[in-house]
């Protein structure tokens, strides 16, 4: 981990909000690949030793998760949901022709490190399938030539913005949020989208709502 | 406790009644199912269960119905109600077929390598799949497979696709040793036992994870492929490294030890053993004295027993009376009660002494008033309770890990307050979540003595009852830290336990061979104590030596003075020696004890191994090693535990045999030397029930000057019996000098990665670690790879000079 | 009279700067805390308790209960921890909540905290959603600086520090148990019951794991009452619920509405089946519960009648499938899951997920034998009830209830590859009209 004096500062940080500092070792992670794009052996130590843990149990936690990746990832990880209902409804084809485009399969990255592909599983958006993420954050309701699209406008640097979320920046930078959440985006990404706001608008049009407290003006 | 040793202790209200396929039994309330069925010899078949380590109920076999629950049970997690009915795989369909689903899954993926396995022939897995299995698989699929075998330390093996994921070893590693440096990585059928980068496995107490593991995962470097369970001959046996007792099996293979576990006792060492006395056994067979030797024209002869008997008998007849002996700490009882018979009897002298390493005059005093010859106590059962036990001169996982072993226990699941003085606050202080009093070495006298005024709520804890207060060897070296100790036991009335580190050293002193006392405690100078002891050996009561006589340090300045005694045509205090199994690195004054050993007149060796000793001897005679022979160990608790010889059949006789043989030929004779007799005589001898010297009261000295060395021997070492054994070695602590950051700041060498520790006859560069150390001291291993403090005239206490090594 | 769509905790969703402290203030936020702070702690309790609001985490726990498990002056710390791991195959509610409603949440958890006597609270989010995340985080931080969170909150006397924690990456960690051994730093491994974290939780003292959307239920009960609240839904499953509606439906997306309305209600709200399709299977709380067929879809969606009908409500989050999908390739996919999810601790779950798996494939592939049918119960059999946690029963569901009412699609599967059966491209919701 590159081991500046700012990274220290954000450990201490970290360890902070946790009545026992073990369990500062989740967010310590993510900003260790934060800082390295990956989770080095180096890392895992540096990790152990503010920790007061063995290597070994840094270790233990680190390779518990599918998150925490023990090779370097693209700038940007596209992650594909592949699960029953994502995959099923065309996240399948979704993630087919991304492998056909980046030439990759599911945890390979493409030779000029841009993109790490990987099939995901349910990203608890399955009203918005098929669902694609890119660096965590979502990007709803694709079809193979959105997805397609969207990689080719991040190849070539172009702006992308999240359907829920901000701008895509890149994985280490959303691995940083994981560890500080405040980063100044949550208002990004804007109000409720239409299926969010599917059944709130049902029920306008057919004149429904919630019944009053009972004694009380509706 | 057994469950059986616990019923009858409990009071009836803590009493439940269960009924096991059918059968009612009472037991005490809380016991797990798992353990109720074992009593009543039901066999629940089970892996991830183990007694000593806190359940899990992960691997899932010993399910079994319990009544009014719809869903079968893990036997080894729940505790029983009273009325609670059970029903295991003996009486219940729903428990029958979870076991035979559960067995079926874990030979899913696994290996069925039986064949070359070692633990083929004495595998849980390969047992209970021949009782709760199928006889065929189903599985057609693919099988998990990982490349074959990877190293965890250089120790310890682990072959991946054979590991079913029980955690035993990992939680051994987290629970019973506190050394989390195994466990479990990745996720789901991924999931495999290992290390972190870089970070072998290194803890003492590595090898019980081999013990453990219910199939055959865990391996050792040392004994993978050497054996299969059927070709070993298997005798309990008691560990020769340390005072800690361990029960151990060794197991022999056509005369050659070929490996040692942990054998369960659980008054001591439960089931645990340490890495040393599971490893360190290639000595028995190397380097080996094989036949007599005597000493002709500057060189070593073999000769017959006879002829060596003869010339070692005129010798020692020649020299009646200015003999003096010197055991060495790893005697059996049995041989060491043998010296000290021979010495009065055959050789007319008091003078003998079983310590090699730090001494003095003020802790064979201490020995004598509070230790030799009394009755078992303090215990390791005392330590599970205690209000609070307080170490002082003592680093138990160096230098009695089974005592650690406990204490991490009585502190964790007892919350016993664990009271440490020493200059470092070591990983093992932490580990048995002790409290560090920082002491610097060479102040443990000042710091006992001002106790009172310096932490009275130490002193009233020690005066409850039940206080044990342990010091360690290195404290013979620090003027008046043993009688402070007395003093704080007697002012406390908190039980006092000596802590030597050597197998040998609290028999040997209960049997007399240390000048002074004779066996049972009895005071040489103490006229009813020489009749009693005359009247057992049968020999006139003034036959006996009535002075006591001097230690070995004594000894080895009286042969270097007999040098310029006889220079001077003046009679020499000694021509003889009689020097038994020791190591001349293991004396404090090495060089000196080498120059007496060339100085001495007539040197006669009872050797087991070639040495420095043979070396100068004019009769070597060549005797048993442990493993050869029946005796007994005296822990530090004083429990006597014998064993008999693992190697059946061998064709050495003990110290205790050649002692006899050449007592005849002296036409002193001291018996015939064999165990039953020895055994017998000094049963019959008892121990001393008269008037005790007091216990010494000797001032501390001033404080070390400068900057104090705090050192202790580390278990892994250059010790003698460890030799040949590389994988062990390799898995020692680190040699290196630990110092705190206003020490390193105040002597300069803050950010050096090595400093030199210097003495006036020399100096040593170590790497320099920052750690909690008391200030004004460092400290650095006693006797390790490189470093040989002994050798540069240093010990415990002394001043050092450090100075900045490399950048 | 059909059962009408209810929004509560979704009535202002459309409001732009909902999920903002100002948004949420407007639209009638943070009126619950003062007055809850102004209540003693065991009254709340006691109200929640007489809403009978159930837990919306899957289990269905009655959460009144569950609070007064926690020994009360025993002197210990307490802790709250909201379970935000929201990994269920099908369940996308919680997520939708924290995104749309955070402030609600953190109201929710104040309260919450207030009555059980925690002072310090925890929201465990996976770590997958960034942007929830984010709007939990701004939402406390929003919460702080209005002193909503902080010590002597509002006067009070009650100090409360709220710790929002990313998760990594692994289902398991929605158990609760397995959720706190992650928050404590250590593999998010399921712990043995008892002790139950009411009990020993959290760094082993009383802890209260409650679900998000039951945490979010909080404020409207403070605010509106015991009564109010059982005017929604049942006596044995009152209250109002979050659905999110998936699949093959024309209008998939979040319905909220009383407990006891039936999937085909919520099915006409959201526009029925696609291109006028029938329903082929659904699922009423995720993958871990047993699937259901059109003759099911008139069952009042309640605790109680999921259980007669053999499956369970779960996190109320149907998914829809029509006729093009393979029940197979559906039931692998799930299988897949739960084997990558599987935590490794007990052989049931671990090794049974490996093995079932591994046959499900072979029928997907067209080479199933018709041996492999009853053995797959078999090994299911083995697993349900006698894995360590309930992963295993969930992983030991989808198959019995697949083939007990599909059985000929997997003997068709021991001959023909289910993509030449079903060939994926018509389950697509882009294949005929393109992107929604
Ligand atoms: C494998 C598994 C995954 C779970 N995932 C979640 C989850 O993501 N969110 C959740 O609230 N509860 C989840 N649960 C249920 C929790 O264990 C627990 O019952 C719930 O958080 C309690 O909250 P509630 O009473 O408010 O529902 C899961 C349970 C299991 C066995
Ligand atoms: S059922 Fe067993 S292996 Fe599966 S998640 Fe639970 S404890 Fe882990
Ligand atoms: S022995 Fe009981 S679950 Fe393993």
């Amino acid at each position: 981990m590159a081991l500046d004096e700012g990274v220290r500062v954000q450990m201490a940080a970290i360890v902070e909000r946790y009545p026992r500092s073990r369990s500062a070792v989740m967010p310590l992670l993510h900003l260790a690949q934060s800082a390295e794009g990956e989770l080095t052996d180096e890392a895992m130590r540096i990790i152990a030793d503010a920790l007061d843990l063995t290597t070994a149990e840094v270790a233990a936690v680190a390779t518990f998760y599918t998150m925490y990746k023990r090779r370097p990832v693209g700038k940007h990880l596209i992650g594909v949901c592949t699960n029953t209902l994502c995959g099923l409804l065309g996240g399948d084809a979704v993630y087919d022709a991304l492998s056909d485009r980046l030439g990759v399969g599911h945890d390979e990255t493409t030779a000029d490190g841009m993109f790490t592909l990987e099939r995901i599983e349910c990203q608890a958006a399955c009203t918005h399938a098929p669902v694609m993420t890119v660096d965590w954050e979502f990007m709803d309701c694709q079809t193979p030539t959105s997805a397609l699209d969207v990689v080719e406008r991040l190849a070539r640097g172009e702006t992308v913005v999240s359907t829920r979320g901000p701008e895509i920046r890149d994985f280490e930078a959303t691995e940083h949020t994981l560890a500080f959440p405040d980063d100044g985006l949550a208002n990004q990404g804007g109000e409720a989208d239409a299926i969010m706001l599917a059944g709130l608008r049902v029920a306008h049009e057919l004149g429904m709502s919630a019944p009053p407290v009972p004694g009380q003006e509706p | 406790m057994t469950v059986a040793e616990q019923s009858a202790a409990v009071q009836p209200a803590d009493v439940v009644t269960v009924t096991v396929d059918g059968i009612d039994v009472r037991v005490p309330k809380g016991t797990l199912v798992i353990r109720v069925a074992e009593l009543m010899g039901i066999e629940i078949p089970r892996f991830c269960d183990h007694p000593l380590l806190d359940p899990v109920a992960a691997c899932r076999m010993c399910l079994i119905e319990i009544e009014g629950n719809p869903k079968p049970q893990p036997a080894c997690a729940i505790t029983v109600t009273d009325g609670m009915v059970v029903r295991t795989q003996r009486t219940s369909e729903m428990a029958d077929q979870a076991q035979e689903g559960v067995m079926e899954f874990l030979l899913l993926n696994h290996p069925l390598d039986c064949p070359i396995c070692d633990k083929g022939g004495e595998c849980p897995l390969q047992n209970q799949a021949m009782t709760a299995g199928r006889g065929t698989s189903r599985f057609e699929g693919h099988k998990r497979t990982f490349p074959k075998p990877i190293n965890m330390s250089a120790q310890i093996l682990l072959d991946r696709e054979r590991c079913v994921s029980c955690a035993r070893c990992t939680r051994f590693a987290e629970q019973i040793a506190g050394d989390p440096m195994l466990e479990l990585l990745e996720r789901g059928a991924e999931q495999q036992v290992g290390i972190g980068p870089d970070a072998p496995f290194d803890s003492y107490f590595s090898g019980n994870t081999i013990q453990i593991c219910p199939v055959g995962a865990l391996t050792s470097s040392l004994y993978r492929f050497r054996a299969r369970p059927f070709d070993l001959v298997s005798t309990p046996t008691t560990c020769e490294h340390c005072a800690s007792g361990c029960s151990l099996r060794t197991d022999v293979r056509r005369g050659v030890v070929n490996r040692r576990l942990a054998w369960d006792d659980p008054e001591v060492n439960e089931e645990w053993n340490c890495d040393k006395g599971r490893f360190a056994f290639q000595y028995l067979d190397r380097g080996r004295v094989e036949t007599p030797l005597v000493r002709e024209s500057g060189g070593l002869r073999v000769a017959s027993w006879p002829e060596a008997l003869d010339i070692a008998a005129r010798g020692l007849a020649e020299a009646r009376g200015r003999t003096a002996v010197l055991t060495g700490g790893r005697l059996t009882r049995e041989d060491a009660y043998a010296y000290s018979k021979f010495a009065r009897v055959t050789l007319g002298t008091d003078d003998i002494d079983f310590r090699t390493r730090v001494s003095s005059d003020e802790e064979a005093r201490f020995l004598a008033s509070q230790v030799a010859g009394m009755p078992m106590g303090p215990t390791y059962a005392d330590l599970d309770r205690a209000p609070v036990v307080l170490l002082v001169g003592l680093e138990p996982e160096d230098e009695s890990p089974i005592i650690f072993l406990r204490l991490r226990r009585a502190a964790r699941k007892n919350s016993v307050p664990v009271v440490v003085m020493s200059p470092v606050r070591t990983r093992g202080t932490d580990k048995m979540r002790a409290r560090w009093l920082p002491c610097r070495p060479g102040d443990e006298a000042s710091g006992l003595a001002g106790l009172s005024q310096a932490d009275p709520g130490l002193v009233a804890q020690l005066s409850t009852p039940g206080a044990v207060i342990l010091v360690g060897e290195r404290l013979a070296g620090v003027p008046g830290a043993l009688s402070a100790a007395a003093a704080l036991s007697a002012s406390t009335g908190a039980r006092l336990g000596w802590v030597p580190r050597r197998a040998g050293e609290r028999g040997a002193l209960d049997v007399g061979a240390l000048a002074g006392l004779l066996p049972g405690g009895r005071p040489v100078d103490n006229p009813q104590a020489r009749a009693e002891v005359a009247a057992a050996w049968r020999i006139p009561a003034d036959a006996m030596p009535s002075a006591p006589g001097r230690s070995s340090a004594q000894v080895i300045d009286e042969v270097l003075s007999d040098v310029g005694r006889a220079a001077r045509d003046e009679p020499r205090v000694y021509d003889a020696l009689v020097i038994s199994g020791l190591d001349v690195a293991d004396d404090p004054r090495a060089d000196d004890l080498r120059r007496a050993l060339e100085g001495v007149p007539f040197l006669v060796s009872f050797a087991t191994h070639h040495s420095e000793v043979t070396e100068q001897a004019d009769v070597v005679f060549p005797v048993a090693v442990v493993s050869e022979k029946a005796g007994s160990f005296t822990d530090w608790e004083g429990r006597t535990k014998p064993f008999s010889a693992a190697v059946r059949g061998a064709q050495t006789i003990t110290d205790a045999r050649a002692l006899a043989m050449l007592a005849d030929v002296m036409d002193a004779p001291i018996g015939s030397g064999d165990v039953g007799s020895l055994r017998a005589e000094m049963d019959a001898l008892g121990r001393w029930n008269g008037p005790r010297p007091s216990a010494p009261d000797d001032r501390p000295a001033a404080s070390t000057e400068g900057t104090a060395l705090a050192t202790w021997r580390l278990l892994l070492d250059r010790g003698r019996l460890q030799e040949d054994e590389p994988h062990l070695a390799a898995t020692a602590r680190p040699v290196e000098a630990v110092m705190s950051e206003s020490t390193a700041t105040a002597l300069g060498v803050a950010g050096r990665s090595t400093v030199m520790l210097a003495s006036d006859r020399g100096s040593v560069e170590l790497p320099l670690r920052i750690d909690d150390v008391a200030d004004g001291t460092v400290w650095a291993p006693l006797y390790s790879e490189g470093c040989d403090l002994q050798a540069l005239g240093l010990r415990h206490g002394s001043a050092v000079s450090v100075t900045g090594g490399a950048a | 009279m059909a059962t009408p769509l209810t929004p509560v905790i979704t009535a202002h969703w459309d409001v732009p700067d909902l999920f903002t402290l100002e948004g949420y203030r407007r639209t009638g936020g943070y009126r619950a805390l003062p007055k809850a702070l102004g209540t003693d702690p065991d009254a709340i309790i006691g109200t929640v308790k007489d809403t009978g609001l159930r837990g919306r985490g899957g289990a269905g726990f009655p959460t009144g209960l569950k609070w007064s498990f926690v020994p009360q002056g025993d002197g210990k710390p307490h802790y709250l921890v909201v379970n935000a791991d929201e990994s269920e195959p099908g369940a996308c509610k919680d997520v939708p909540i924290m995104m749309a409603n955070p402030h609600a949440l953190v109201e929710g958890v104040i309260i919450s905290a207030y009555a059980i006597r925690a002072n310090h609270a925890f929201i465990y989010i996976r770590g997958e959603v960034p942007q929830a995340i984010r709007r939990v985080a701004a939402a406390v931080r929003e919460a702080e600086q209005a002193g909503y969170i902080g010590t002597n909150i509002l006067g009070s006397g009650f100090d409360l520090r709220v710790t929002v924690h990313s998760g990594a990456g692994a289902y398991i960690c929605g158990e609760e148990t397995a959720l706190l051994d992650s928050l404590e730093g250590f593999r998010g491994q399921p712990r043995l019951k008892p002790p139950f974290p009411a009990v020993a939780g959290l760094y082993s003292v009383p802890t209260v794991v409650n679900n998000v959307e039951t945490i979010t239920n909080i404020p409207w009960i403070i605010n509106n009452g015991v009564e109010w609240f059982r005017l929604f839904g049942t006596e044995k499953s009152p209250g109002f619920k979050v659905f999110s509606v998936s699949g093959h439906v024309v209008r998939p997306g979040i319905y909220e509405a009383p407990l006891g309305i039936t999937m085909r209600e919520l099915l006409e709200y959201a526009g029925g089946v696609r291109d006028g399709g029938r329903v082929k299977f659904w699922i009423p709380g995720g993958s871990s519960v047993p699937m259901l067929t059109e003759e099911h879809l008139d069952t009042p969606m309640t605790y109680e009648a999921m259980a007669e009908i053999g499956t369970m409500l779960g996190t109320g989050t149907p998914m829809v499938f029509d006729e093009t999908i393979s029940v197979v390739k559906s039931v692998t996919r799930w299988l897949e899951f739960y084997k990558h999810e599987s935590c490794g601790k007990c052989t049931p779950c671990r090794e049974g997920t490996y093995w079932i798996t591994e046959v499900l494939e072979r029928f997907e592939h067209g080479h199933g034998q018709d041996a492999d049918l009853d053995l797959l119960n078999e090994v299911c059999g083995h697993i349900m009830g006698r894995s360590f946690c309930a992963l295993g029963d969930a992983a030991a569901t989808p198959y019995p209830a697949a083939v007990k009412l599909f059985r000929d699609e997997f003997v068709a599967a021991t001959r023909t590859p289910v993509d030449e059966s079903y060939p994926p491209a018509a389950g697509y919701v882009f294949s005929a009209v393109g992107a929604r």
